[in-house]
């Protein structure tokens, strides 16, 4: 591990007690900064709150909000949701797929994309929709994800997401 | 300049959010100061409205029967909307919502079919105060509920009066609100736990997340009087990671509650102490059954506990007795304490008591959050609410509680909706998605999601469910790939029955739900698919030779 990123795992650490209790929200604040849980971060994790690695890995594969790799830089969320089923979301995932070159689960080896997939992101009145980074864009058409993930303008977050 | 005093307020639910709310509110702000008119227009951000749809959504003087409401609003439309204002300015008609059907333009909040059926109870003050401000929660008589059940009444009154309110936990299952309280006040000990369950983990439903967004408020003080009358000290908000905005919302909520004295060591000089911390969930279905919920929160693998389970409300976190409610039912505390529970029970049907809140979403023209008093009949709601299937399509079904409810068909629209006429129905309350679905929506493509859904989500501790959920994916998989042998339908009914039987917890329990009651209203299309292989609604991909695009289907004027 880097010296800057223990320095800021520490930082992090020394806002808990070390209490077994307090795993998930040290997870879940580590991944906020890291993007996901390195293998070195959660060895220190395990000392800190003096349970075995195992135990981290266990509840780690467990909740669906925890990646053991890292994310690429715009991490693409297409939600499966019941409203954004009936709407075509699985054809707007077989879209992305094509647009970015990456399957479901997969991270683009540029590191430009994570393509993942969520229960329900709770928009489902603008069914279907997707998220990328924290931005939420809804009523997607396979138009508007030609135009989100057009190499041509590549921020591709130029679009305001509205139907 | 402008003589009379306009108050404007701008949805910054997630919903909005999503199509530029926040731009539009700051746009309106610099235009208001650029003008010089803060004087006469006052502006601020509310929580979500439900029309979600529709947004973003601008409403002028919403309060009052000839308030405005703009729909679909962009950055372009702000010059126009500031000088409606102006002598001489007329209101912005491009902006009015059109009735989907005769394209007649409603101008006036009050008078939207959408929200003229709806009564709104538990969304009171959705879309009307600024959740992230206090005094606008305390303008509304908000915190007068905490102040009469600490100072006015017993706990044992308090649980009292929620029993006789006939309040019904909603978060799925329905289990009587009162009961639980008096369970948890009975058990012995002095450490209690409050919990208050917003893991809305159900696809296809954001009714806690709206109410969270909307009127953090309303959920501290439900859950600060369950604390005094329970006897417990500490509370807990588990709230689904996916829910951004409602944490924050949340937190400048507790902060502030602390900060009038409706939180901490001594509230309101009453001498009783209670204070709320929030606790993000990690993304598991199975923790909305409580077992797994408060193991959770100990920092462990979310799975329920073996049977026989104790009851949460005798052993719950750490051991020790908890109250755990849903966000909605908790809203729901302090209206019953200031108004009564007779006020409360005299609206819904006789064992569904108060309102149902869903998420009416689909294949439906108006989308949106709703509120309607227990027992409305389900064709008020997609039809008279919902403005009804769009593009002239027909109605097929309607699918409510998500991975552990069914889909209920056409002939059964004039059922009066609650807990227990659901449940008749082969389906159930759940967290309150209502999905509809019109005759483009493939039945054992629907079944499949679901199973797809809960093969995954299933914990694995138990073997019906590990094994059974993820059979019946194989079998509807086959079916809907033109692989479905005859015996297939026979297979599913059994194996439904096994996995519904003999699962360890609700999950598996209610996982057969969508097979099982697919199979009982539509099994011409299950026959279809395996005998003729042929997918009726052409949805599964391998059994028609194109599939309907997603453009062609927009161009039909469903949007």
């Amino acid at each position: 591990m880097e010296e800057l990123e223990e320095q800021l795992l520490r930082e992090v650490l020394s806002f808990y007690r070390g209490k077994k209790n307090e795993l998930i929200p040290i997870l879940l604040e580590v991944q906020g900064n890291f993007s996901y849980l390195p293998e070195d971060a959660i060895q220190l994790i395990a000392s800190f709150l003096n349970i075995a690695e195992g135990e981290i890995y266990s509840v780690a594969s467990f909740y669906a909000q925890f990646r053991l790799l890292p994310l690429g830089r715009q991490c693409v969320t297409v939600c499966r949701g019941t409203a954004c089923h009936i709407r075509g979301s699985h054809q707007i995932l077989q879209e992305i797929e094509k647009a970015v070159g990456v399957k479901e689960g997969e991270t683009s080896s540029d590191m430009e994309y994570t393509l993942e997939t969520v229960a329900c992101i709770g928009c489902c009145a603008l069914a279907p929709c997707l998220r990328i980074n924290n931005n939420v864009h809804g009523e997607m058409t396979l138009e508007k994800v030609r135009g989100l993930f057009n190499p041509e303008s590549s921020s591709g977050l130029s679009l305001d997401g509205r139907g | 300049m402008i003589k009379k005093q306009y108050s404007l307020t701008v949805c910054q639910g997630t919903g909005c959010i999503s199509g530029g709310a926040e731009d539009i509110f700051s746009s309106l702000e610099d235009e208001i100061d650029r003008l010089n008119l803060g004087e006469g227009i006052r502006i601020k951000r509310t929580g979500c409205h439900g029309f979600c749809q529709r947004g973003p959504l601008v409403v002028v003087d919403p309060e009052t029967s000839s308030g405005l409401f703009y729909s679909k609003v962009a950055p372009g439309d702000v010059s126009d909307i500031i000088q409606s204002f102006l002598p001489g300015g007329k209101p912005v008609e491009r902006l009015f919502y059109r009735d989907p059907a005769s394209s007649k333009p409603i101008p006036n909040y009050h008078d939207i079919p959408f929200y003229r059926k709806q009564e709104r109870i538990v969304l009171r003050n959705c879309g009307h105060i600024d959740p992230e401000d206090i005094d606008d929660y305390l303008a509304t008589g908000g915190y007068q509920a905490l102040r009469k059940a600490l100072f006015e009444m017993t706990p044992e009154q308090i649980i009292a009066e929620v029993k006789q309110s006939g309040l019904r936990g909603l978060g799925g299952a329905g289990f009587p609100a009162g009961r639980k309280w008096e369970a948890t006040f009975r058990a012995g000990g002095n450490e209690k736990y409050v919990i208050c369950n917003a893991d809305e983990g159900d696809p296809g439903a954001f009714q806690d997340r709206s109410v969270l967004e909307a009127d953090p408020h309303s959920v501290l003080e439900g859950m600060v009087i369950a604390g005094y009358a329970v006897g417990a000290r500490r509370g807990f908000i588990y709230v689904r990671a996916e829910y951004p905005l409602a944490v924050k919302r949340l937190r400048i909520a507790i902060t502030q509650a602390r900060d009038k004295g409706f939180l901490g060591r001594d509230i309101l000089g009453s001498g009783f102490g209670f204070d709320i911390e929030i606790f993000r969930g990690a993304g598991a279905f199975v923790c909305g059954e409580s077992t797994a919920l408060v193991l959770s929160i100990e920092g462990k693998r979310g799975m329920p506990k073996p049977l026989p389970r104790p009851r949460t409300a005798e052993v719950g976190l750490w051991g020790k007795p908890t109250l755990l409610n849903n966000v909605k039912t908790f809203a729901n505390i302090p209206l019953i304490i200031v108004r009564g529970s007779e006020w409360f029970a005299s609206r819904g049907t006789e064992t569904s008591k108060g309102t149902a809140i869903f998420s009416l979403t689909g294949k439906v023209a108006n989308c949106g959050l709703i509120e309607v008093p227990m027992g409305t009949r389900l064709r008020e709601i997609i039809f008279d609410i919902g403005g009804g299937v769009p593009g002239g399509k027909a109605f097929k079904a309607v699918q409510t509680g998500g991975p552990s409810g069914g889909c209920i068909p056409a002939s059964l629209l004039d059922m009066p909706v609650d807990f227990d006429s659901l449940t008749a129905a082969g389906s159930m309350m759940g967290s309150g998605g209502m999905v509809v679905m019109d005759e483009d929506t493939c039945m054992v493509d629907v079944a499949r999601y679901f199973l797809d859904f809960t093969q995954r989500e299933s914990c694995g501790q138990c073997i019906p469910c590990r094994v059974g959920t993820k059979q019946m994916f194989s079998v509807l998989d086959d079916i809907t790939t033109g692989q479905g042998r005859p015996e297939d339908i026979d297979l599913l009914l059994e194996l439904g029955e096994s996995v519904a039987g003999t699962s360890l917890c609700a999950l598996g329990q209610t996982a057969p739900n969508p097979v099982l009651t697919t199979i009982r209203y539509f099994r011409d299309e299950y026959e279809a698919h395996i005998h003729e292989k042929r997918c009726p609604a052409g949805v599964c991909q391998a059994l028609v030779s194109k599939t309907p695009s997603l453009s062609k289907r927009e161009g039909e004027g469903d949007k």
